[in-house]
């Protein structure tokens, strides 16, 4: 992703199987404890959870599963992150597991690049960068995408059931 | 909080204003002499003259101000209200809402235009005196705000008065006519019946008036006989008055010789009468006005009352508090978990108190947001008579259980689907005056509304007694898109159901109303997101019959808190008939087949374990929850009962769409959460998942 402002952009680190993501901190709400979660039976395992946020119930959404990874396993670093997405054109709180939460942090506008065709494993339209923090690379999430598609369809369709939608 | 837009407050109030005028006029069509509903009519009109100015909406209030005055003449009886003026009159009103919601769009030819066309309808006496009031500006306004007074009118007519054709009786009628009204007739001058001529007046009356009109009205009514007779007008204040004050005021009796009277003991009047200070009668008369003052004067603080009785509230407010009560709900939830786990009798007795208080507050605060079902069905008159004219069909529109209350957003939510059922009805079951001849019919076709509670639910049914829908055409379009495997068994009800399959339309033309097969499914995907139900019945040649049934509230039910495995879930209340225990032969037994006998009855049942894919270790008693989902009644079996529960109940988001087993989630008392079971859902889930095993 080009950031056409040019202006850092301001994110949060996280990393799932030892992989470090980042979410643009704009979108976090607050990062919270794994406390209880209950099970949606019959849901899409990427969001089968709800929990408790202050008042507002949230589902829960294991990015691992979506990542193609061994679904989350709890620990003492295990930590919730809320972010605000659009869903359908509607302002949606969610949350979404992380093994780890590292820091709130500005990637330089001019290190974050598209994502390379070739050398990742997972879905290239998850992605809206890659940028650069000391010698490691940080992987920028679309969240929009992740949540608006389904678990087999592909962004073009993703896009037009959208249009649907609205 | 800032104070609300001033024009946004009148344009609260003048959509109410406008209804109230629409309601009148509607009305008037049937009943174009009901003089309360012209009245209503002119008060609506009235009120939005006045405020409009108040509120710098100029050009609305001067349209209004011709519009009054033409109901004015109705009002008088100088014009009746012909089918033409309130059609012309409908057309006046919506251009009036034009110039109150969106002045900008609204073009004074139009205003002209309509005026023009309103003064045409009343006829040449009409114009003059509309033109007239229209130059009078604003002295109309201020003479239209006349409150009421009480007169004492005191007549005396000659003896010789009926010789030239007056009755006095009718005079008097026309006083009553003028407001409320106390009588009392002298009769002092009769003489004894020998001397009596048959054609001579010699009875006077003295008359307490409480009218709205000027004093000027009641001179109007003897106009042809005053000069001849005797006739007194006297305003007098409204409050009680003593007796002796009363006949002093009118001159019956000298001030002294009420001040010698009072001085005795007995009763005023009686010692006045035997003094002959003054007639029986005319004591009788005093003390009839002193009723008729006593009683206005209870009158006007009970007038005034209903202005204060009411308030308006923007309905975001309401909103919040119902948020706040539900948070409260849920926090009670949580200390009564806390004071069942304690010893302390003080906490428990405190916790008790709290939830009694915490589940009044809840009902009276979901009762301020319910609204009579009676301003949704109002809104429809108009459509149905716009439509019928528009379709050449004679519709009567009938509504009953107007006062049935349901909460207001669900009111407002349900105003789309309705008006596109009310069109389906008028549009494809009613059908042409011609045709329903022929069918033995009457030409004009019935449309119903009606609403009922029932339990927990609301059943609103939209009824007509059209040529119902036709089974064969419907079920060859079914099979051709698809929706049917050909030559299927089905019930009506599922046969039914396709009409909402999107896209869905047997109608061979279209008209700008329907046919166009958009929208039925849009009306059922509105119900089920109300968490209702809509069901079809219809009998061909005889008409088609539409229920929806809806939960009273968005807000919060009462539910009975289930487990299954490690999760716990919400049945409402509502639909449960009762709980009972499956014994370990009756589970074993029932391996293959899940069924239970209740009081003979066979009852399926559903394993909640095996539908949520539960791998916790199940409960050697597990327990039946017998719900009720229409004409079915279904099993839910469970782990554990925990007990009731106040719901408050949270919306699912996008995300778990595609899990229609469940209506909403709820936060426990301990902070978790807990999803409340969808049972008419649940129910098809679980029949497709037997499907599914059986295939297999």
């Amino acid at each position: 992703m080009r950031r056409e402002n040019g202006k850092d952009l301001e994110v949060l680190t996280f990393g799932l199987e030892g992989e470090v993501f980042a979410v643009e901190a704009e979108s976090v709400r607050e990062i919270l404890d794994l406390v209880s979660v209950t099970d949606v039976p019959n849901s899409r395992p990427f969001v089968s959870g709800l929990i408790n946020v202050r008042g507002k119930i949230v589902p829960l959404a294991d990015l691992h599963i979506r990542f193609g990874m061994a679904p989350f396993n709890q620990s003492v670093d295990t930590r919730v992150v809320v972010i605000e997405v659009p869903l359908a054109g509607e302002p949606t709180t969610v949350g979404i597991i992380a093994d780890k939460v590292f820091e709130v942090t500005n990637l330089i506008d001019a290190s974050i690049e598209e994502a390379p065709d070739i050398g990742l494993k997972w879905r290239r339209e998850f992605i809206s960068g890659i940028g650069k923090r000391a010698e490691d690379f940080v992987i920028v999430l679309d969240m929009e995408r992740i949540f608006a598609m389904g678990d087999t369809e592909t962004v073009a369709q993703a896009e037009a059931a959208a249009k649907n939608h609205s | 909080m800032n104070s609300p837009d001033p024009g946004e407050i009148f344009r609260t109030e003048a959509q109410e204003l406008l209804e109230q005028l629409e309601q009148a006029l509607l009305d008037l069509e049937t009943a174009p002499e009901d003089g309360e509903l012209i009245s209503s009519a002119f008060r609506a009109l009235h009120t939005l003259k006045g405020s409009g100015a108040m509120f710098g909406f100029d050009a609305a209030a001067r349209f209004a101000h011709g519009l009054e005055n033409a109901f004015d003449l109705v009002r008088k009886g100088k014009v009746a209200a012909s089918g033409a003026l309130i059609g012309v009159a409908l057309s006046a009103k919506d251009h009036l809402r034009l110039l109150i919601e969106r002045p900008e769009e609204a073009s004074s030819d139009e205003s002209a235009r309509i005026l023009a066309n309103l003064a045409k309808t009343i006829g040449a006496a009409g114009t003059a005196e509309t033109a007239a009031a229209t130059d009078e500006g604003a002295d109309g306004a201020t003479q239209g705000e006349t409150s009421s007074a009480t007169y004492r009118i005191q007549i005396r007519f000659p003896e010789d008065v009926m010789d030239n054709g007056t009755n006095p009786l009718l005079l008097i009628g026309e006083l009553q006519d003028l407001g409320t009204c106390t009588v009392s007739p002298l009769t002092e001058r009769v003489p004894p019946l020998d001397d009596i001529k048959p054609s001579a007046c010699y009875v006077g009356w003295d008359v307490v008036l409480t009218t709205e009109k000027p004093r000027s009205a009641i001179e109007e009514v003897f106009i042809f006989v005053l000069d001849d007779m005797d006739l007194r007008v006297e305003k007098v204040e409204e409050t009680s008055k003593r007796l002796g004050e009363i006949l002093v005021e009118r001159g019956d009796t000298p001030p002294d010789a009420v001040l010698t009277a009072l001085s005795n003991q007995q009763r005023l009047g009686e010692i006045l009468v035997k003094d002959g200070a003054a007639s029986k009668e005319r004591v009788a008369s005093a003390l009839a006005e002193q009723r008729h003052l006593t009683a206005a004067a209870a009158q006007a603080p009970q007038k005034a009352q209903p202005l204060q009785d009411s308030i308006k509230v923007p309905a975001e407010r309401l909103d919040n508090l119902m948020d706040r009560v539900g948070e409260l709900v849920i926090a009670q939830a949580r200390l009564r978990e806390i004071a069942t786990a304690s010893q302390d009798l003080a906490l428990k007795v405190v916790a008790e108190e709290i939830e009694r208080l915490a589940s009044e507050l809840r009902d009276n605060t979901m009762g301020i947001r319910m609204v009579p079902i009676g301003s949704l069905f109002g809104r429809f008159r108009r459509l149905v008579r716009d439509l019928s004219r528009e379709l050449g069909k004679k519709v009567q529109l009938f509504t009953s259980g107007e006062e049935t209350e349901l909460d207001k957003t669900m009111i407002e939510r349900l105003n789309d689907p309705m008006i596109h059922l009310i069109r389906n009805c008028i549009d494809h079951g009613l059908e042409r005056p011609d045709v329903r001849t022929q069918a033995g019919k009457l030409q004009e076709g019935r449309v119903e509304l009606s609403a009922v509670h029932s339990g927990a639910q609301v059943i609103i049914s939209i009824k007509d007694d059209g040529k119902g829908l036709d089974r064969t055409r419907i079920r060859a379009r079914a099979e051709e898109m698809g929706y049917l495997a050909p030559g299927a068994k089905v019930t009506d009800n599922e046969l039914f159901q396709v009409i909402f399959q999107p896209g869905f339309s047997t109608s061979r033309e279209v008209t700008n109303v329907s046919g166009r097969g958009v929208g039925m499914d849009v009306v059922k995907r509105t119900i089920e997101g109300l968490r209702g139900a809509i069901e079809i019945n219809s009998t061909e040649g005889h008409g088609t019959e539409i229920t929806l049934k809806l939960p009273l509230t968005l807000a919060i039910i009462d539910g009975l808190l289930v487990r299954v495995g490690l999760g716990r879930y919400v049945i409402p209340l509502s639909m449960v008939e009762e709980c009972v225990e499956l014994t370990p032969e009756q589970n074993l037994r029932a391996k293959n087949r899940n069924f239970l006998s209740i009081r003979g009855e066979l009852v399926p049942f559903l394993r909640l374990r095996d539908m949520f894919n539960v791998t916790a270790d199940a409960e050697p008693f597990p327990k039946v929850v017998i719900v009720s989902a229409g004409d079915l009644r279904v099993g839910l079996l469970v782990d554990q009962v925990i007990g009731d529960h106040q719901t408050v109940i949270k919306t699912l988001t996008k995300l778990h769409a595609d899990v229609e087993t469940f209506s909403g989630a709820t936060i426990l008392g301990d902070g978790s959460v807990a999803l409340i079971l969808d049972i008419d859902h649940l129910i098809d889930f679980g029949r497709a998942q037997e499907e599914r095993l059986k295939a297999s």
